[in-house]
């Protein structure tokens, strides 16, 4: 664990633009708001012949990934590169920080390379936030996951999803269900939620996998499907990581997935245009039934066509924000 | 020099006649008029109304395409472009409100051509101010307006369309 200050007293500008994208905690709505439009102007932009914008043109972007994920540094890498960026791929836990360098001495060595942003995942919490407090004034960091913490862009690739199927945020109610204790998808989505103002945010769990006061969040907590499903209009699975099995907080993937795993008969409690979501990568028959998950009602590809441009909008926003911060953007413009 | 808020209805109708022109000398078939947000969207929309043309209006933004990016940060309120047909091998007539430096056109090409290649492409402006940064020209103009160095114009609309000129701050 790193020592925390206030996330927006850092991750925003004098003037409450972005700078870094460390949380979804405490950001007000407006600015969620502002990224999901941005983020629906580059689904669009997807779907021209040429789905590259030089926005960041010139720029460099580090991908420095202290944990393995294959989805979050490919979407990212993709994002950077639609904007025009140079991108740089580092898996340290395959490098230096084997061989004893500290965090702090590889964060100097990459500024010296004159990189303007890093995207960073780590297994502790307040990494992110750790480098967004060390790096040179201009630098953007965006957290792609840290520890238990926080996975900002996640939740609002998330929340994009939701608001393109469903328009409005107010009369939802949104179930999220598995093991809530570890996940730092839940956390982000559940303050991404509240800001945005959905009528009803649930969590379905086993005890074991429940944080304590999770209450305090404002979200409903059940630890049976049948309640917890009853008439939500957004389901919002989480990934089980098989790790948790042999700490004991569960008793099997068998059971687990009798109880907590999303088949068709349990689908049935929700609403009949309930959709269902889940961050990746699904492990079909503990969290969710293949017919489920490859069914008209499922919405995990287009999280992930989502996910690319939600993080171009956080991208180009952070930067736009660095700009800004350091004077380098002017006042007026004539066309 | 001038300044005050105009009409600009005398000016928008000289500029469909003009447009009328280029469309027979051209030999213009069919042509998709698209307006670059927001002014030229604005004055899009009435030209495309005056010309009765067949191809629904298309609108461009080009927030993600300015070559300023690193001066004036981005649009918050980025809007989707929206076009409503292919633009392949297509007659184009682009329209903004004001061509000064030639930039905004120049990022609206560079916009236009990530959606394919068009067959040609004619500029409308209202105004043109001048000052040009870029070897681009318009093909029709509403009129020409030479402003002083801390005069800003600025079109009021969408109805109605009124040009205001004032002191910058």
């Amino acid at each position: 664990m790193f020592e925390a200050t206030d996330p927006n007293a850092l991750q925003l500008t004098s003037d409450g633009q972005l700078r870094h994208f460390l949380t979804t905690e405490g950001l007000p709505r407006d600015l969620l708001t502002e990224i999901l439009d941005t983020a629906d102007s580059f689904v669009d932009m997807s779907q021209q012949q040429v789905k590259k914008v030089p926005l960041l043109r010139g720029k460099t972007v580090v991908n420095l990934f202290f944990e393995n994920s294959t989805r979050t540094l490919s979407t990212f890498e993709l994002a950077a590169k639609r904007l025009s960026a140079d991108v740089l791929n580092l898996n340290i836990n395959t490098s230096s920080t084997k061989k004893g360098e500290t965090l702090k001495d590889t964060l100097m060595t990459l500024e010296a390379m004159h990189s303007d942003m890093f995207v960073v995942r780590h297994a502790d919490s307040g990494a992110a936030h750790f480098i967004a407090q060390h790096v040179t004034p201009n630098v953007a960091v965006i957290n792609a996951g840290d520890g238990r913490h926080a996975h900002p862009t996640q939740a609002m690739l998330d929340m994009l999803t939701i608001r393109r199927h469903k328009g409005d945020f107010a009369p939802l109610k949104v179930a999220i269900v598995g093991d809530i204790l570890h996940s730092r998808v839940a956390r982000s989505q559940i303050h991404a939620l509240r800001t945005l103002g959905v009528d009803e945010i649930r969590v379905i769990a086993p005890k074991t996998l429940l944080p304590r006061h999770i209450e305090a969040l404002g979200v409903k907590v059940y630890t049976e499907m049948a309640p917890g499903l009853r008439d939500v209009d957004v389901i919002m699975m989480l990934r089980l990581q098989k790790e948790r099995m042999q700490s004991a907080l569960l008793p099997s993937e068998a059971e687990f997935y009798k109880l907590y795993g999303l088949n068709r008969d349990k689908l049935a409690y929700a609403k009949p245009d309930a959709v269902v979501m889940h961050p990746g990568p699904i492990n079909r028959g503990v969290e969710i039934e293949s017919e489920v998950a490859d069914g008209p009602r499922s919405l995990i590809l287009d999280q992930v066509t989502n996910g690319i441009a939600v993080r171009m909008a956080v991208m180009s926003k952070a930067m736009s924000g660095q700009l800004s911060q350091h004077g380098e953007i002017s006042e007026e413009e004539q066309a | 020099m001038v300044s005050g808020t105009l009409s600009i209805d005398a000016l928008l109708d000289k500029m469909a006649d003009e447009t009328r022109a280029l469309i027979t000398r051209r030999n213009l078939k069919d042509p998709l008029m698209i307006g670059i947000r927001t002014g030229g969207v604005w004055l899009a929309e009435r030209l495309h109304q005056q010309l009765e043309l067949t191809s629904p209006l298309g609108i461009l933004d080009i927030s993600f395409y300015r070559d300023d990016f690193t001066q004036v940060g981005m649009n918050p309120k980025v809007q989707p472009t929206q076009l409503p047909c292919a633009t392949e091998g297509r007659d184009i007539l682009l329209v903004d409100d004001v061509i000064m430096s030639g930039r905004t056109i120049r990022a609206a090409l560079n916009e236009l051509f990530d959606y394919g290649r068009p067959a040609s492409v004619s500029l409308i402006t209202l105004l043109d101010l001048q000052r040009r940064e870029l070897p681009i020209q318009a093909d029709v103009i509403g009129g020409t307006l030479a402003l002083g160095p801390d005069q800003l114009v600025k079109l009021n609309g969408p109805d109605p369309l009124t040009l205001t000129i004032r002191q910058r701050d």
